[in-house]
C-alpha cells in the first residue's frame, strides 16, 4: 500500500513540476524567435512600443514596472513594519488582534477590487490633487494602490518574525535601562531581521507580477513617464491589453516580454533562496557552536 | 549595619488576586552578597523582579508598601533609571542575536556614549571584571549566541557590568549551567562583591552558603528569616527554615 502511495505522490509532484516546465518552454519557445527580428539589446532599451509598425521597444514599460515597484516597497516597507510594531509591541491584546483581522481581511481582497477602488476613488482624487496627462491615471495611483496590496503581506510576515523574538532578549534589554522603544530598535528588529526581509521579497515579486488592479489604474500608455503623475504601462499590463488581438511578430514580442518577466521574478526568488539558506547555515552554525563548551 | 541601599518596608505583592509576597520587610546591605533561598513558588523571584521593577512587566499586579532605593522611593522613579543603578543577570542566558562587543556596548550606547575609544575601553573592562575577557578578546566580532551557556552568562554579567551599576540582582543565574561554568560564576560573584552589592536568588543551598553573607528564607510569599549566612544554616531561629535547610521539605 505504502509503495502505491508513494508511487501516486510521485505522479502528482512529476506532474507539477512538467506543467512548470512546459509554461517555461512554452513561453521561451515563442518568444525567442522574435529576437530574429529585434535584438534583445535594442528591445530592452527601445523607447517606443509601436506594433502597427513593428518596433518593439520595452525601456518605458521596463521603467514603469521598476519604479512601481520600487515605490509600492517604499511605502509598503515603511507602513507594514510600522504597523507589525505597533501590532506586536504596543496595542493592548484585544485591539492587535481586531487590527490583525482587518489586515488579513486586506489580504483576501481580490486584485480586481483593488483595481475597481482605485479607479473610482484614488484616480478622481490625484486628478483632483495635482491633475496629470492621464486625468489621474498614473504611476502615483499604482505605487498607491500596488503599496496597499502588499501591505498585508509585509505586515504579516514581520509580525510573525517580530513574535519570534524570545522574550529574554526583552527582559535583558530592559533590564539593561533601555526603553521600550530602544528595546524595539535596536533589538528585536534587528533579531527579526531575515524573516521581515523574506516577506519584503514575496512582496516585490507580487508587486512587480501584479496586473489586473494595475490595468484599471495606470493609464497604460506605453511612454517613458516624465512625472509621477503621468500615465504609465507596466509589463504585465503590456501582456494582458495586448495579448487578445496580437499575431506575428507582435505576438512573440509579447511573449518575449514574459520572458522579461520571467527573469526579473526568478532572479528574486533566487535572491530569496539565497538570503534564507545564509540565515539557515548561519543559525545552524551557531546551534553547533552552542553545544561545545 | 550601616548604609542600607535597598529598604523593602511591609511590601505585599499580587498577581490578580493572589497575594504572592505578604509583608517583607528587609534591607539590602552596600557590597553584600545576599541570598534568597525557598522552595518553588514561595516568591524569592518575584520579589527580586521588584527591586529593578522587572516586575512591570507582567500585566494586573499590584504593590502595596514600599521600597527605597537610596532613600528613593522605586515605584515613583523612572524605571530606566532605576535599572540603570540596578541591573539583573536572567537565569537563563540571554546576549542578543549580535557580536560579543555590540552585546557589552549596547547599554553604554543607549546612554549615548557612541567615542570608539571610549566603548573599546567599557567592553574592555566589562570583559575583564566578568573574567572573560582572556577567552573573548580575539573574537570580540563573534556573535555572543555562538558561545557556551557558561560564556553567554558571563558575557551577560559583564553587559550589566557595563552600565556600571549599583546592585546586581541575580535570578538563579547558575540553574542553566554545569558545574565547572556554575563555579566559574560563583568565583566571580565572589571578585564582584568588592565592587558591587549583589542579590541572587539560587535553589541551590550550598551555592547560598558559598557565596552569601548573608540568607534570607522565603516560605509561601513570606521572609521566613533573614540573616547572617552562617548562622541562618547552623542555628536557624525558625523551626521552618530549620525544616528546609535539613531537607524535611522543599
Amino acid at each position: 500500500m505504502d509503495k502505491v502511495m508513494k508511487k501516486v505522490f510521485w505522479c502528482f509532484a512529476a506532474l507539477t513540476m512538467t506543467v512548470v516546465a512546459f509554461m517555461g518552454v512554452y513561453i521561451i519557445a515563442n518568444g525567442l524567435p522574435f529576437f530574429k527580428h529585434t535584438s534583445l539589446w535594442a528591445f530592452l532599451t527601445g523607447k517606443n512600443w509601436m506594433p502597427s509598425g513593428e518596433i518593439f521597444g520595452i525601456f518605458p514599460m521596463l521603467v514603469a514596472s521598476l519604479y512601481a515597484t520600487i515605490g509600492a516597497m517604499v511605502i509598503a516597507i515603511i507602513v507594514g513594519v510600522s504597523t507589525a510594531i505597533v501590532l506586536v509591541e504596543l496595542l493592548p491584546a484585544k485591539l492587535a488582534a481586531l487590527l490583525s483581522a482587518a489586515v488579513d481581511l486586506l489580504a483576501g481582497i481580490p486584485s480586481v477590487i483593488y483595481g475597481f477602488w482605485g479607479l473610482m476613488v484614488v484616480v478622481p482624487l490625484i486628478n483632483d490633487l495635482w491633475g496629470g496627462k492621464g486625468a489621474g491615471s498614473s504611476l502615483l495611483a499604482v505605487i498607491f494602490i500596488l503599496a496597499l496590496m502588499v501591505l498585508p503581506t509585509v505586515i504579516r510576515m514581520t509580525e510573525v518574525s517580530l513574535r519570534a523574538v524570545p522574550n529574554e532578549y526583552k527582559e535583558g534589554a530592559l533590564a539593561l535601562g533601555s526603553s521600550r522603544l530602544q528595546y524595539i530598535f535596536k533589538v528585536q528588529l534587528k533579531a527579526a531581521s531575515s524573516g521581515t526581509l523574506a516577506g519584503i521579497i514575496l512582496a516585490i515579486g507580487r508587486a512587480l507580477g501584479e496586473t489586473m488592479a494595475v490595468i484599471l489604474v495606470a493609464g497604460n500608455t506605453a511612454l517613458l513617464p516624465q512625472s509621477i503623475t503621468d500615465p504609465v504601462r507596466t509589463l504585465t499590463a503590456n501582456i494582458a491589453i495586448e495579448m487578445g488581438y496580437a499575431s506575428g511578430v507582435h505576438q512573440q514580442a509579447l511573449f518575449a516580454t514574459g520572458m522579461v518577466l520571467f527573469v526579473l521574478i526568478i532572479a528574486i526568488n533566487l535572491a530569496m533562496h539565497m538570503l534564507n539558506t545564509r540565515t539557515e547555515r548561519r543559525e545552524r552554525r551557531e546551534s553547533k557552536g552552542k553545544n561545545t563548551l | 549595619m550601616a548604609n542600607k541601599i535597598i529598604k523593602a518596608r511591609d511590601l505585599s505583592f499580587y498577581y490578580g488576586d493572589f497575594k504572592a509576597l505578604k509583608n517583607i520587610n528587609i534591607d539590602v546591605v552596600k557590597n553584600e552578597v545576599l541570598a534568597f533561598i525557598g522552595p518553588s513558588g514561595c516568591g524569592k523571584s518575584t520579589f527580586l523582579r521588584i527591586l529593578n521593577r522587572m516586575s512591570d512587566l507582567v500585566e494586573g499586579t499590584k504593590v502595596e508598601g514600599s521600597i527605597t532605593y537610596n532613600e528613593q522611593d522605586i515605584f515613583s522613579m523612572d524605571p530606566i533609571e532605576l535599572r540603570k543603578g540596578v541591573g539583573m543577570v536572567f537565569q537563563k542566558p540571554n546576549p542578543f542575536p549580535m557580536s560579543i562587543y555590540d552585546n557589552i556596548a549596547y547599554g553604554p550606547r543607549m546612554q549615548g556614549i557612541k567615542k570608539k575609544a571610549d566603548l573599546d575601553a567599557i567592553v574592555e573592562d566589562s570583559l575583564k571584571k566578568a573574567a572573560i575577557w582572556d577567552e573573548v578578546k580575539d573574537k570580540l566580532k563573534k556573535n555572543a549566541i555562538s558561545l557556551s551557556g557558561g560564556q553567554q552568562q558571563r558575557i551577560c554579567i559583564a553587559r550589566s557590568i557595563a552600565m556600571n551599576p549599583e546592585i546586581l540582582l541575580m535570578d538563579e543565574p547558575t540553574s542553566a549551567l554545569d558545574p565547572i561554568s556554575t563555579l566559574k560564576i560563583e568565583d566571580l560573584i565572589n571578585e564582584l562583591k568588592k565592587q558591587y552589592t549583589i542579590v541572587i536568588v539560587t535553589h541551590n543551598m550550598q551555592q547560598a552558603a558559598r557565596i552569601s553573607d548573608r540568607t534570607a528564607f522565603f516560605l509561601l510569599g513570606e521572609l521566613v528569616e533573614v540573616g547572617p549566612t552562617d548562622k541562618l544554616f547552623d542555628q536557624p531561629e525558625d523551626k521552618r527554615t530549620e525544616d528546609y535547610i535539613t531537607g524535611r521539605f522543599g
